[in-house]
């Protein structure tokens, strides 16, 4: 239908991967030995193609450009939100190209990724934003045709009036749309005449990626630019005094800068940097707590013992109920530093010329960058640009903006533009880790086995309040009292995919198994139990849907064949975070003595599914790092350094380490919530109720191979 | 300083660079052949991997000087269309998240099964396991990997 042609495919995927990255959505390789269709650019199209609103334009050869606002780092929503734009305006999917847009407050709300909020944020937007252009090009059509807009009908970008037989694609009544004003209000599709979304649609980035196309900020290049990398201090420490002589003598090194604690050399390609960094002489000082792991452990004992806790939530008369209890369950968990170390390290390209800045890279936040360069250079915002490439990774550390901030005073030292590149090294010991914690579990027991009394001391290091008070259990026990302390480390932290959860619902779900084995109850029914009463009788406030909480448990139970096989030792895990519900199985095969690990069920309460393949990514994704956390990584510190300081100490999980994991999604009725995190925080409670179940070891700390209650456990992985 | 010519995909280079300079640093600083990942630079995670003289090859650890005349093959390299078999497969299964350790991974995959074209699962399993997917795409990669098998 497009009159338009041009360049070759070949040219187009040239053309896209150096810019701005559209890309033809859901190409089909292998349907694809007919002759090869000639397209027209992404540039192409926008030339001629006109803007209906922030999100969307259409050119008069009917292709529809969709920008995505916020940055992709694996979470899909690169290609699930032009899904729902193109859903409302009833696009030929196969027309849709997928553009990154930059920074723009103006045009964008919330442009940032965080908090699996993207989705429940902007649904409602999305869909407005492809029902009005659908909306002002039918009134076009009416127009065009002269009939009743009401007896037009929209179908993959046609525009049809049945009763006289007239029909023409989008781009046909563009210049028409263009005269017509969108309405405040318009009409939302019913859930049910969905085309697009909750169909399978394949990675708009794909081919890209699979042929190596620049697509991440490491890959951005710019004549005449430097690179720099930075050697910082130990946390808790300044310098004292910077011997750069030997670093400068490197061929290939054009500049040493100073800066706050950081020391960076500057050069013309990345090798020389790594040789110079290693003959920088920087001797450091103390300015502040400089920490170990020893002084970690230390400082949680007695803040669990004395620490002045923070209330935050109590209900009906705690000691009462303990004093009165039949039994009383105790338990402490504890988690290590994590690295949220994406195969991306961090980089980031700042041009800084007079009052003006350039920035381009990898960050979850780019009005954070934005706001930082503006804040070191003095200057106002509306003076630096902010252009997002994919991220290789993110998990929480590109929330932060410490790199892009390197980049910016590199840039102004220099007088030039530069790309700061971070080594693994850098990465693993210039942090902002997930914080370790400590909880303190107690439960008491009446006669009756019932639990009547909950209580949760979390100790928490920077990270205000650990506890999540108003999740469940609260609500289904009568006397409660969760607490909180916290510990100002000099270590930089910062939210690690999942923040608290990420540990809290691992050692919750373990509590709870512990506490269902005291009262000799099936874990299923125990919490089934629990959830009965806060449906039927809550106490207080409730941070989550009892209902879908129900649901979910009952339905991986009925999933894992829960109980059925005496073979298989299971462990179950239901944790509500970020808005979803999730909960898992995980089984446990005795074979011959060693217990196998081989399957996780997984049961997803996020509403409706945008994109099947996206949300089983995302669930499977999130297992296997919630899996691969529990079992192996762990960050330790000496003297404010950490010792684990690439992949040969810090052992992340592999593909023989990953048991089969099998997805449910259940259709709630609810609008869309995000899923970049709530798969993860259940799983390391399943796995470890699991081991429980087959050997009778309780762990309580992470990662499990270095606790000695797993020491000869040889638990072995293996898929079916 | 020293130059070197190089062969890689199919054609012929020269770089001008130290000595122990690493290919991944050559291809990417160099030759703008940015499709090579860094990201741990001490042969653990695979993402530097490139086919040397038809060979998977962590290139964060090889020096440019110990080359020679083997040739070296990119994932810029892999196919002219990006439609090598395991390309064709990974786009089918849609394997990416993030998508950054992926041109290692199929790099890797590619090498496999040029040398092992029916491999079992278990086979499949022991090649990849030396590529690592921070994302977890581990199910997909495998089942990538066994469908570019079927059907080359």
């Amino acid at each position: 239908m497009s009159t338009l042609i041009k360049s070759s495919r070949r040219d187009f995927l040239k053309i896209a991967g150096t810019s701005v990255g559209g890309l033809v959505i859901g190409f089909n390789w292998f349907s694809c030995d007919s002759p090869k269709v000639e397209v027209l650019s992404t540039e192409e199209i926008l030339a001629q193609a006109k803007s209906f609103n922030s999100y969307l334009s259409i050119s008069p050869s009917g292709d529809v450009v969709i920008y995505s606002p916020n940055p992709e780092l694996g979470q899909n929503i690169k290609t699930s939100f032009p899904m729902v734009v193109a859903e409302e305006l009833d696009a030929d999917w196969g027309k849709v190209r997928v553009v990154q847009a930059n920074l723009d407050t103006e045009k964008y709300e919330r442009q940032l990724t965080g908090g699996s909020g993207a989705m429940p944020h902007s649904w409602e937007r999305l869909r407005k934003a492809g029902a009005t252009a659908k909306f002002v090009l039918v009134a076009a059509a009416a127009k065009t045709w002269n009939v009743p807009a009401g007896e037009i009908t929209v179908d993959k970008g046609v525009i049809s009036h049945n009763a006289s037989g007239k029909s023409g694609h989008f781009g046909e009544f563009v210049a028409e749309a263009a005269t017509i004003t969108a309405p405040e209000e318009v009409a939302l599709k019913d859930k049910k005449d969905f085309k697009i979304i909750g169909t399978p649609v394949k990675n708009v980035d794909a081919m890209e990626m699979y042929t190596g196309k620049p697509l991440y900020g490491l890959d951005f290049y710019r004549e005449g630019m430097k690179h720099a990398m930075v050697q910082r201090a130990p946390f808790g420490m300044k310098i004292k005094s910077v011997d750069e002589s030997a670093a400068k003598a490197v061929a290939g090194i054009t500049d040493v800068v100073t800066f706050g604690t950081s020391v960076a050399v500057v050069g013309t390609s990345t090798w020389p940097l790594m040789k110079a960094k290693k003959l920088l002489k920087v001797e450091y000082e103390a300015d502040g707590n400089v920490e170990s792991t020893s002084d970690h452990d230390r400082i949680f004992a007695d803040l669990m013992a004395n620490g002045k806790a923070e209330t935050k939530r109590a209900d009906g008369n705690v000691n009462q109920a303990f004093k009165n209890a039949a039994k009383v369950v105790v338990a402490e968990y504890q988690c290590p530093f994590l690295a949220h170390s994406p195969m991306e390290p961090e980089n980031f390209f700042a041009h800084v010329q007079g009052d003006k800045c350039e920035l381009i890279g990898p960050t979850q936040t780019p009005d954070r960058a934005r706001q930082s360069a503006a804040d070191i250079l003095g200057i106002p915002k509306e003076n630096i640009t902010v252009q997002i490439t994919r991220l290789g990774g993110g998990f929480g550390r590109r929330l932060r903006a410490d790199y892009a901030e390197e980049a910016v005073h590199i840039s102004k030292a220099i007088a030039g533009p530069v790309k700061v590149t971070w080594s693994r090294e850098d990465e693993l010991t210039g942090g902002a880790y997930r914080p370790a914690v400590r909880y303190r579990f107690e439960a008491a027991l009446d006669a009756d086995n019932r639990m009547v009394g909950y209580k949760l001391k979390g100790v928490g290091m920077n990270a205000g309040n650990s506890t999540r008070e108003n999740n469940f259990p609260s609500g289904a026990v009568d006397h409660v009292l969760i607490e909180s302390v916290n510990y100002e480390s000099s270590v930089t932290t910062n939210a690690w995919r999942a923040p608290i959860t990420n540990f809290l619902a691992y050692a919750e779900q373990s509590f709870l198994d512990e506490v269902a084995l005291e009262a000799g109850k099936d874990p299923v029914e125990f919490r089934l139990e629990l959830l009965n009463r806060a449906k039927s009788n809550p106490v207080g406030e409730l941070g989550y849907d009892v209902d879908r909480m129900i649901a979910v448990t009952k339905e991986v139970a009925e999933k894992s064949k829960w109980g059925q096989d005496p073979n298989v030792k299971q462990g179950l895990s239901v944790y509500f975070s970020h808005r979803s519900y999730v909960a898992q199985v995980a089984d446990i095969e005795m074979q011959g003595g060693t217990p196998v690990l081989k399957k996780i069920t997984a049961v997803t309460d996020c509403g409706m599914v945008v994109n099947p393949i996206g949300a089983n990514h995302q669930v499977r994704g999130g297992i296997v790092d919630g899996m691969g956390h529990a079992m192996y990584t762990n960050l330790t510190f000496e003297n404010g350094v950490p010792k684990q300081k690439n992949y040969d100490s810090y052992r992340l999980i592999r593909l023989k380490e990953v048991p089969e994991i099998e997805t449910h999604f259940l259709d709630s009725g609810f609008d869309p919530t995000g899923l970049g995190e709530p798969a993860l925080p259940p799983t390391g409670g399943a796995i470890a109720n699991a081991i429980f179940a087959a050997t009778g070891r309780r762990l309580r700390s992470q990662p499990f191979i270095e606790q000695k209650e797993f020491s000869d456990i040889n638990l072995e992985i293996r898929r079916a | 300083m020293a130059n070197y010519n190089l062969k890689i995909n199919g054609k012929a280079h020269t770089v001008d660079v130290a000595d122990d300079t690493p290919l991944l640093w050559v291809l990417r600083d160099h030759l703008g052949l940015v499709g090579t990942k860094f990201s741990c630079g001490i042969a653990q995670c695979g993402a530097c991997t490139v086919h040397v003289n038809g060979t998977a090859t962590f290139s964060c650890v090889l020096p440019v000087s110990s080359v020679g005349k083997a040739e070296i093959v990119t994932i810029e390299g892999l196919s002219e269309e990006g439609d090598h078999p395991v390309q064709k497969a990974w786009a089918e299964v849609d394997v990416a998240q993030c998508g950054y350790c992926q041109a290692g991974q199929i790099m890797t995959a590619a090498a496999f099964l040029n040398e092992n074209p029916s491999p079992s699962m278990e086979e499949i399993d022991n090649a990849m396991n030396r590529n690592i997917c921070r994302c977890g795409t581990y199910h997909k990669v495998r089942e990538a990997v066994a469908l570019a098998a079927n059907t080359k």
